[in-house]
């Protein structure tokens, strides 16, 4: 039995009028990938974001690691250490360059050295690929280069819990798969992550298990396998048949 | 291959992009026609000045205005002097500048705090930007120039300098923290949530992430308020600063002529115009990197 990183009870959340998260239920174990599927305006970012505490919410609790983080008087910052999220339109400090981009929370927030943050910084865009493009400006870089230079930015802080928003739906076609890879390392290292996408195929190869929200709430989950080939629910059924008749699939 | 815009633009040397046509759209359509269309434009532009110049200088009064405004005895004995008092408004505007900068910036931070506990701060930021842009500068420096001294309180300073400054800080600060404040608004909220997801406080988010690209933006209408603010200096004079107004004045009244004004006035145009000029190439540029797609 392995180690629970997050628990989601009851999780309500709306702006104004419009109720988004309608009582979302979730328990991710450590080192599990999650793919949350689901039409545009279904709540899979909203989902994300409430982890990050990016968004309050409204009822409900979620604990990570143990710790309750929508209790009160939580020290949010030191929450956000330990989860990384990387958005859709990647999100880079444009001013920044990308050494700076990649070392600024380490040096701030963990209080790094400039050096010790540096190397770790090398290490990483060594690792994805990007180490000849440590002193570029994030407008110097194509749109796969940006995303994943946004990946090490998150990787940097060392979370335990990695969120993925859509993180390739802002790409050009050819350049998705470069990200893909990417995240495809972080799953063979034993990163827990949490994944929206409209990746069908890309979920089915890496997800230990596919949540299919719905309006709000989570209307099927299960194994990649069983869940594309022989889901439940009607509306799952349709989803995957839009996605299908899309040639996505 | 084309080349990125980006790649040439901040260098100066560029052939396609002379210094002068940068801001201004006068000449540029000229070049692009082509040589004939230029020989016309100097032919016709010198034919209407010169008619324009001897209407003026056959008009009758001409002499009278010559004499009370372009007298070139008076310009060479006023001139030396009035750039001397003029280093006074330079004093003024650099001192007021740099305290404009600041406080204007924790003003702009002050309406920017979020939360219902800072509405108190965000109120009084509100309530001071509408006082201080509401009310005509020569309103402030009269009543603080005139009234604080007269007040006698011990330690309360009675140099009109002071006060004059006091007064262009109070009134510039409210405009250029509203300034900020677009600076502010203008960086997309993505960038918050980005640099708070990294574990960055919001003061560290601020200073770091949102200040440095919000600055950035706001140069030329930061550069454009500086040039009111050394205009206005000229308005400290009326609470007894010997500046280059006040010493114009003298001049003046001593002759009975109006040249020493004309020769401010010629102090005035060296420095503003090529600075407004400047404003407007990066006004220019910014625009043109905008629509190239690059990101400050």
């Amino acid at each position: 039995m392995t180690a629970e990183a997050v628990r989601i009870e009851g999780l309500h959340k709306r702006f104004d009028e419009l109720e988004v998260l309608k009582g979302i239920d979730l328990t991710v174990a450590e080192h599990e990938v999650i793919c949350l599927i689901g039409a545009s305006g279904s709540g899979k970012s909203t989902l994300l974001r409430c982890i990050n505490l990016l968004e309050s919410i409204d009822a409900g609790r979620i604990t990570v690691l143990g710790r309750e983080i929508t209790a009160r008087g939580v020290d949010v910052n030191a929450i956000r250490r330990q989860i990384g999220i990387v958005f859709q339109s990647f999100n880079l400090f444009p001013h920044m360059s990308v050494m700076r981009n990649v070392t600024i929370a380490p040096v701030k927030v963990l209080d790094l050295s400039a050096a010790d943050a540096e190397t770790r910084a090398r290490e990483l865009l060594e690792r994805f690929g990007l180490a000849d493009k440590a002193d570029e400006y994030p407008d110097r870089l194509s749109g796969g280069q940006q995303q994943r230079v946004a990946i090490v930015r998150a990787l940097a802080m060392r979370p335990d819990i990695m969120l993925l928003d859509e993180v390739t739906s802002a790409l050009d076609p050819e350049l998705v798969a470069e990200v893909l890879d990417v995240i495809r390392e972080l799953a063979a290292g034993g990163m827990t992550m949490l994944i929206a996408t409209h990746e069908m195929g890309f979920a089915r190869d890496i997800a230990s298990r596919v949540c299919f929200l719905d309006d709000g709430v989570i209307l099927e989950q299960g194994p990649p396998q069983q869940l594309f080939n022989d889901p439940k629910e009607d509306r799952t059924r349709r989803f995957l048949q839009r996605i299908v008749d899309a040639g996505r699939l | 291959m084309a080349t990125p815009p980006e790649l040439y633009q901040d260098q100066p040397g560029d052939p396609r992009l002379p210094d002068g046509d940068r801001g201004s759209k006068l000449l540029a359509p000229l070049r692009a026609e082509g040589g004939r269309s230029v020989a016309i434009a100097v032919v016709s532009t010198i034919v209407f000045f010169v008619v324009l110049s001897l209407i003026i200088v056959n008009s009758p009064g001409w002499d009278e205005v010559k004499r009370a405004f372009f007298s070139r005895t008076q310009f060479k004995d006023s001139f030396p002097g009035i750039v001397r008092a003029f280093l006074v408004n330079v004093r003024l505007f650099m001192l007021s500048e740099v305290l404009i900068l600041a406080f204007a910036l924790v003003i702009a931070v002050m309406r920017s705090l979020p939360g219902p506990v800072f509405f108190p701060i965000r109120l009084l930021a509100v309530i001071y930007t509408d006082l201080f842009r509401g009310i005509p500068t020569i309103l402030v420096i009269y009543m603080l120039g005139f009234g604080a001294p007269a007040l006698g309180i011990k330690g309360v300073p009675d140099s009109p300098f002071f006060w004059g400054v006091v007064s262009l800080v109070l009134v510039y600060t409210a405009y250029v923290a509203e300034v900020y404040r677009a600076g502010i608004e203008s960086v997309h909220t993505s960038q918050v949530a980005a640099a708070r997801s990294l574990g960055l406080s919001r003061g560290e988010s601020m200073r770091f992430v949102i200040l440095p690209q919000a600055v950035r933006r706001v140069i030329p209408p930061l550069l454009n308020d500086f040039i009111g603010l050394q205009k206005d200096t000229v308005l400290v004079s009326l609470i007894g600063v010997v500046e280059a107004f006040r010493t114009a004045g003298i001049d003046s009244a001593a002759t009975f002529n109006f040249t020493p004004y004309v020769a401010l006035a010629v102090v005035y145009l060296v420095i503003t115009v090529p600075m407004t000029r400047f404003v407007d190439a990066m006004v220019a540029r910014d625009r043109k990197r905008r629509q190239t797609g690059g990101g400050l």
